[in-house]
């Protein structure tokens, strides 16, 4: 059973880490989350091995058998010793995993030294992106585009009702809730482009509230910021 | 017909409900005349207030205050002949009565009337979901139907199922011959069906039905139309349902066990059902107050959620899941008690750490009140909140993983009989943990930030509530299907029901997990080309699972009409139902029983948990708690 279960397991783990759970990871918060998820599944896999492989053994050895029908168990109540080691055991395994979690969100959450602030405004069924320029109009777009490499605070607001700001490929969501200003941080890491999803049901148009969100090279960003700034002034 | 409108019955229920619509719509039209509104005569302000209003006229038709009414009037009531107790043909299962045994039935027939609708709607959305795009129907009526399913299977299907049952075994368990508040009882199984048709309605409403999901978030809520008071409303009855069956199983396990029948020596799903209604009384106003607050904001511009007038969005929230989180235990717990009598009894051997299975019960209700916040990691409350969230919400896991290897060391060494409720309960233990471990993945805060709000939560909580809950509301059906009905059901049947539910189960929710991850949201009519695969194979499973509840229902129906009579004790269990007929006389108990040992002695020679030499004949309802007599 023991070898049965430490197998099964051994399986289990390889691959769930072989899996790959996630979309592309475009971001240094995703590169966290992913790996949040790596530890998660090589401590879930057990548990739920052992629960498996106890109730298999228990149906294949401790089914009643022809003849069996006014047997019964032997009557054992209880065992401290094994009550205090499933209750001591998870609770570790717990506190570890909690240690290890807030380690991330702290990790995610961290305000680098240089920040570029983009303000997300969630409207019935719409985003729009606003890029506040020192002392000028700042330049609104309905298509999201950063640089890669740059650490970008996102503003969240909503003009109506509850939004959800989400690129999957950059892990982090936020509700845009009106009266309140949200924010999160994300680096991307990758160029290219990626999905923004409204992940709150906002209403009928829900499900068609997407856009893109465009990573670009520093050069390409620069490039294509001073073309809106052109664009804005004209 | 005079006289028939005059007795308690559908015919005064179906007058006294149109009595009702006609004094709201006078009431509602006085009132805006006193303050010249225009125009005088609003179709929206009065079925608001006739949605409030009739329900109370319909109730007192059918009867439900006769009692109470002539009693406060210092009348001669008439209850004491004991009419209202027992059923003698299906007719009297839609009347008003007092017997907890036929109001247990009410309840769950209910029930599971709801579930069925519930599922035809799940089916029209997986048949939506089968491919991307518009497939059949529009977006409103799309997120309707995933709101309505929703409501109905969290307020009316599972959680009043496992009130029903409880209805029906508790008081025999505690050896007791009733609820302690019959007339209680029959109000609350009532005001179901008055939940459960208001939620139906809204399909009829102008705008369409409420499509805000269960959570009916504001303030998409507080500006929709017309169909969401439905849900508003329909909630405060569910609600006040649940309150008042709690309070009587509160009273009824505190006051009426049987001599001898310590708290130690209670069943666990006694103890279940003790921990569920501290949950329910302590936590259901909220949700009502929640709606509450929609509904003046809907219909009197409260603003409480409206930000540009100074309303706060998120304290719905707030309110809202100091409810609903303490909500998923009320749809546990009680599952928790039915697997816990039927591993007992099915693997002859007593429940593993029997003390420790109650303790955690109530250390579970205590750590449920701490952690709502983690339903909104997302919602951009301030920051703080999370962390602490986070560290209750995992702790929770140390009870709920003690009662898990409770059950298997119940197991371990026992003979286990592997029939119908038994497999549905291992499969619960199975399926459960893994909506467990998918829990405590959640709990984890970077990781909810990523999946909160994607098809991984849909998979989360239908893996809790349809694997978990579900799974051990169809368990403790067949377990006391012999003792509510006299009869067998059909072993074979059952067992391929459990089968193709639980194969159909995995296959359907199981990959919810993958495309979650993926990036899949919830709540959603049309998705990205990319889940397309996937989404028709979970479909084409769901009606599998679907189908799988028929067999369960011809089982049901066929074994309820035709099926071989039931023995009094066909489990060999020692727990009080058992020890009296199937079904038990009208009383319950000829004989009050003694409780002389614990629940679960089995493979103890010679154990017993009660017994039945003294010859006092068991006082019919009421009587214990209203007038204690001096005998
Ligand atoms: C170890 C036990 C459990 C843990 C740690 C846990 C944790 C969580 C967390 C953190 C969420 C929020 C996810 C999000 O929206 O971002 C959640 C959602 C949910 N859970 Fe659990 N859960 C547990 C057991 C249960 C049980 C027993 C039930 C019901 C029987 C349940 C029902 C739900 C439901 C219905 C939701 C979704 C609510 C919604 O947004 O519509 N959970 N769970
Ligand atoms: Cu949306
Ligand atoms: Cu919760």
């Amino acid at each position: 059973m023991v070898v049965v279960g430490v197998i099964a397991s051994a399986i289990g783990i390889a691959l769930g880490l072989w899996i790959d759970w996630f979309p592309a990871q475009a971001s240094t918060q995703a590169k966290e989350i992913d790996t949040l998820w790596d530890v998660l599944i090589i401590a879930s896999v057990p548990v739920f091995v052992l629960v498996m492989v106890v109730v298999g053994t228990a149906i294949i050895k401790f089914r009643q058998r022809p003849g069996e029908e006014l047997k019964d168990g032997p009557p054992t109540h209880g065992n401290t010793r094994l009550e205090v080691i499933w209750t001591a055991l998870p609770a570790i395994i717990i506190v570890g995993l909690v240690i290890y979690a807030w380690q991330v969100l702290e990790t995610i959450d961290k305000k680098p030294s240089s920040e570029m602030v983009v303000v997300v405004t969630g409207q019935q069924f719409t985003w729009t992106f606003e890029y506040p320029q020192p002392g000028g109009k700042p330049v609104r777009t309905n298509q999201l585009y950063v640089p890669q490499g740059q650490s970008i605070e996102f503003k969240i607001k909503s003009v109506d009702v509850i939004h959800d700001f989400w690129v999957p490929a950059f892990r982090i969501k936020m509700d845009a809730v009106p009266g309140i200003t949200g924010s999160y941080r994300i680096t991307p890491t990758r160029t290219g482009d990626y999905a923004i999803v409204c992940a709150e049901l906002c209403g009928l148009g829900h499900s068609t509230m997407r856009q893109t969100a465009h990573v670009l090279s520093r050069e390409r960003f620069d490039a294509w910021m001073v073309a809106q700034q052109k664009g804005a002034a004209s | 017909m005079a006289a028939k409108l005059r007795a308690p019955g559908w015919y005064r229920a179906g007058a006294f409900t149109l009595l009702g619509i006609a004094f709201c719509f006078g009431l509602t039209t006085l009132i805006r005349a006193l303050y010249s509104y225009d125009p005088l005569i609003d179709g929206y302000a009065i079925t608001v207030v006739a949605m409030l209003g009739a329900p109370f006229f319909f109730l007192v038709g059918l009867g439900t205050f006769d009692y109470w009414f002539y009693w406060a009037a210092g009348r001669p009531t008439r209850a004491e002949d004991h009419s209202s107790h027992g059923a003698k043909s299906w007719r009297d299962y839609f009347k008003v009565n007092t017997d907890h045994k036929v109001i247990g039935i009410q309840y769950v027939c209910t029930s599971f009337f709801f579930m069925l609708v519930g599922g035809a709607m799940a089916m029209l959305i997986r048949a939506e979901l089968a491919a991307p795009g518009a497939q059949f129907v529009n977006a409103q009526t799309y997120n309707g139907l995933f709101s309505v399913h929703a409501s109905l299977l969290i307020f009316l299907f599972i959680i009043p199922v496992f009130a029903g049952l409880a209805n029906y075994v508790l008081p025999l368990m505690i050896g007791a011959p009733d609820m302690a508040f019959p007339r209680l009882n029959a109000l609350s199984f009532w005001m179901l069906p008055v939940a459960g048709t208001l939620m139906l309605l809204s399909f009829f409403a102008p705008g369409g039905s409420f499509a805000t999901g269960w959570t009916a978030y504001a303030p998409l809520s507080t500006d929709a139309p017309l169909g969401q008071m439905m849900f508003t409303i329909g909630v405060q009855f569910a609600g006040a349902s649940s309150i008042a069956t709690a309070l009587n199983f509160l009273v009824t396990i505190i006051t009426m066990r049987a001599p001898g029948m310590s708290f130690w020596r209670m069943p666990l799903l006694v103890w279940a059902n003790f921990s569920t209604s501290l949950l329910v009384v302590i936590a259901t106003p909220f949700v009502a107050a929640s709606q509450f607050f929609v509904l003046l904001d809907w219909a009197l511009g409260f603003n409480f959620f409206n930000a540009a007038r100074g309303g706060d969005v998120l304290m719905y929230q707030h309110v809202f899941w100091f409810y609903s989180h303490p909500a998923v235990y009320i749809m546990m717990l009680p599952g928790f008690g039915i697997v816990s009598e039927i591993l007992s009894v099915k693997a002859r051997k007593p429940i593993f750490g029997y003390r420790m299975m109650a303790f955690s019960l109530l250390a579970i209700v205590v750590l449920g009140f701490s952690v709502w916040a983690h339903h909104m990691f997302v919602s951009g409350m301030q920051a703080w909140i999370r962390v602490p969230m986070m560290i209750t919400t995992a702790i929770i896991a140390i009870p709920t993983g003690i009662k898990i290897f409770s059950w298997l060391a119940t197991l371990w060494r026992g003979v286990l009989k592997l029939d119908t409720p038994m497999l549905f309960a291992l499969g619960f233990l199975t399926m459960f943990t893994l909506g467990g471990i998918s829990g405590v993945m959640l709990a984890m805060i970077p990781v909810t930030i990523y999946v909160s709000d994607t098809y991984f939560i849909v998979a989360h909580i239908h893996y809790v509530l349809f694997g978990g809950s579900l799974f051990t509301i169809f368990a403790g059906v067949y377990y006391w299907f012999p003792k509510m009905t006299g009869r067998m059901y059909d072993e074979r049947l059952g067992k391929i029901h459990f089968w193709l539910t639980f194969v159909g189960f995995n296959l359907t929710f199981g990959p919810m997990h993958v495309v979650g991850l993926q990036g899949m949201p919830r709540r959603v009519a049309d998705y990205a080309e990319q889940f397309a695969g996937w989404n028709l194979f979970i479909s084409m499973a769901s009606f599998v699972l679907g189908a799988s509840t028929l067999v369960f229902v011809w089982n049901m129906v066929a074994s309820w009409r035709a099926g071989p009579k039931a023995s009094s004790n066909p489990w060999r269990a020692l727990t009080l139902e058992w020890q009296v007929s199937s079904p038990p006389p009208i009383f319950n108990f000829d004989a009050v029983p003694t409780v002389v040992g614990g629940p679960y002695e089995y493979g103890v020679p010679g154990a017993v948990h009660g017994i039945f030499n003294s010859p006092v004949e068991a006082k019919p309802a009421g009587s214990l708690v209203t007038r204690p007599t001096k005998e």
